[in-house]
């Protein structure tokens, strides 16, 4: 008896530990981040650092200043938003409360399919077919551009919204829905006024996740924005987000050079962005949760 | 497409009519056709089926063009790659500065880093969703552990590539390798499988851990015996989409296992290795004769797709299938 009670304890403070590896793998990451990162504050000021408007870090004397790369982060997750939210919130509505049963359990896998398109495939398919379509329907002087980036990143960030959005919308009781019917609603107003407002904060939850998602990718970026480290000017201008910049040059930056710390230093403020996200997502998701007939 | 009806116009139409029809609605007890509400004016109800109609359509549009692209990139790859699939090209090495031969080196580099991904995150992965499931009570602790969960998920995946180089890579001396690349995906991989753990726990039904602890076992007793074998299709499910995603990951594999070219087929986990979508990438954009090689490019993405989503596929439908099974 007392053996098997002590394997217990046992057992139950070994899975307590393993549980807690996320944390500490955040927290690794985290640690690494810095200690390879804040060197570079040493050359630049944190000011200089973020607001700087040249990224010239191979020239002689060096510019790190990444305030280009942020504002085409920025610029390439609010296009890409534009046109993912609608899209993966619509599909979402239309997966759980119009189509048929038979349907959606084609669409529904459709959609996961699309989420596990490689990113690189994705971004292979943005280089060498949308963008010289792109080149030759504008008239640019090239297809590989912020819009033609954000196109991309909305068909990588759809999925996320549309399966987070869709469970939102599933636990909707069906009380509040039959409720609006007998009142006389038709379907359409049922789901504007009474199903959508119920499930606000998972579909808002879904929209943060998914622009986080859109924020982190690399490999669409890398090979579709373009490369060029300067504030756009229009949709069609060529960009160079953070995470493109990261991975472009971290094979040539030597490591322990100034130009390693300061992709390191790129890294934590591309960190802090998605941590951010992540925390409204969560704080959302918890502060607003969605408890039955209560949420309305 | 949206310009023909202004929400606004339709919310206000919406409002009025409803305050007019609504104090009829309560007059009548129970509508008696089906399709028609008795007290909401002919001319409002014909218009917002209308609205009603168009709406629907433009949902069912969003849904179509999911389906829509997923077609379009799928047939592009196969509709300009097919040609250069071949049993050379899959059991050959890349030739002549790899603008001929196969990716024979690529497809065992990946099917290395992928596997060895699943073999790091599985078992952490399983014990987690353990704990949540069956031992933890709600509470800071648990919240403070999915707040980890949540945010490693949201981690940017190059972000991964640079703790892989820093830590893996440099502090503890692994070299760009197998074991490097692997555990750096397999960080990467923890929260999807903690997630779809969970999830197979919560499809177990307690009468079953109810049953096990009336006839006296212990928890772990329970766990073991009961409930992970119960749980184990869901949790495997789970594993595969894990090694697809794995697989099909670029950016943390950058800088901690994949290399450029290296004809030699690894024989320890301390050995560099090729991997497809790092091939892609490599020939797509710093090759020397990029249009030379597209046929190579598209041939490497279809073999990509391929392992990629024939092992979602197989999820899914595994998947399906044990739900029938549960109900």
């Amino acid at each position: 008896m007392a053996n098997r009670q002590t394997t217990e304890r046992t057992m139950r403070g070994l899975f307590f530990v393993i549980a807690t590896a996320s944390i500490g793998i955040l927290f690794l990451i985290m640690l690494f981040l810095f200690r390879e990162g804040l060197p570079i504050f040493k050359t630049v000021s944190v000011k200089d650092f973020i607001f700087g408007k040249y990224w010239y870090p191979t020239s002689d004397p060096p510019d790190f200043g990444i305030f280009s790369l942020i504002v085409a982060s920025v610029a390439v997750t609010a296009v890409s938003g534009a046109m993912a939210v609608p899209l993966g919130v619509m599909t979402a509505i239309y997966l759980s409360e119009i189509a048929m049963p038979r349907v959606s359990q084609i669409v529904k896998p459709v959609v996961e399919l699309l989420a596990a398109l490689p990113s690189v495939v994705i971004g292979f398919f943005g280089m060498v077919l949308v963008a010289p379509f792109l080149q030759r329907v504008f008239d640019l002087p090239t297809g590989l551009n912020l819009f033609n980036a954000s196109l991309m990143l909305a068909f990588m960030s759809i999925p996320t919204i549309c399966s987070i959005s869709e469970d939102a919308i599933h636990s909707v009781p069906g009380a509040l829905r039959e409720a609006s019917v007998a009142l006389g609603a038709t379907q359409l107003q049922t789901i504007v006024r009474v199903v959508v407002p119920a499930s606000l904060s998972g579909i808002s939850t879904a929209v943060i996740l998914g622009l986080s998602r859109a924020v982190g990718e690399t490999m669409v970026v890398l090979m579709v924005a373009g490369g060029a480290a300067m504030l756009p000017g229009s949709l069609f201008d060529p960009v160079r987000p953070m995470p493109a910049s990261i991975a472009a040059e971290m094979a040539e930056a030597p490591i322990g050079s100034e130009h390693y710390y300061a992709l390191f230093a790129t890294g934590i403020v591309l960190f802090f962005f998605t941590l951010l996200f992540n925390i409204v997502a969560d704080t959302i998701a918890h502060r607003y949760a969605q408890v039955g007939e209560a949420s309305l | 497409m949206m310009k023909s009806l202004p929400v606004s116009d339709m919310t206000e139409k919406n409002t009025v009519g409803e305050t007019i029809a609504a104090p009829k609605v309560q007059a009548v007890s129970m509508p008696t056709a089906h399709d028609r509400f008795p007290g909401v004016s002919p001319a409002y109800d014909r218009r917002r089926r209308l609205v009603q109609n168009i709406f629907f359509g433009l949902f069912r549009g969003a849904a179509a063009i999911n389906g829509i692209a997923l077609l379009v990139i799928i047939y592009f790859m196969v509709a300009n790659g097919w040609r250069a699939i071949s049993w050379d090209f899959l059991t050959q090495p890349p030739m002549d500065s790899m603008t001929k031969g196969g990716i024979l080196p690529c497809i065992v580099g990946t099917l290395c880093l992928s596997i060895g991904a699943i073999v790091v995150a599985l078992p952490i992965g399983i014990a987690s969703a353990i704990y949540l499931k069956e031992y933890a009570r709600p509470g800071k602790v648990v919240r403070l552990i999915r707040l980890g969960i949540n945010n490693l998920a949201g981690v940017p995946s190059v972000v991964f590539g640079l703790f892989g180089l820093a830590f893996f890579v440099v502090i503890l001396k692994m070299g760009v390798s197998i074991a490097a690349g692997a555990l750096t995906l397999g960080a990467m991989s923890l929260p999807v499988i903690i997630g779809s753990t969970e999830e197979a726990l919560k499809s177990v039904p307690d009468t079953y851990r109810e049953a096990s602890l009336g006839l006296g076992a212990t928890k772990w007793q329970t766990i073991w015996r009961v409930v992970l074998p119960s749980a184990m299709p869901g949790i495997l499910t789970g594993a595969i989409l894990g090694i697809s995603r794995a697989a099909g990951e670029t950016a943390p594999i950058m800088f901690t296992g994949a290399v450029f070219f290296t004809p030699k087929l690894p024989t320890s986990i301390f050995n560099e290795v090729m991997a497809l979508p790092y091939h892609i990438y490599v020939l797509a954009t710093a090759g020397t004769a990029i249009e030379k090689t597209r046929h190579l490019q598209y041939g490497t993405a279809i073999v990509l797709i391929v392992l990629v989503l024939g092992m979602n596929l197989l999820a899914i439908i595994w998947r399906a299938r044990l739900r029938k099974k549960l109900q």
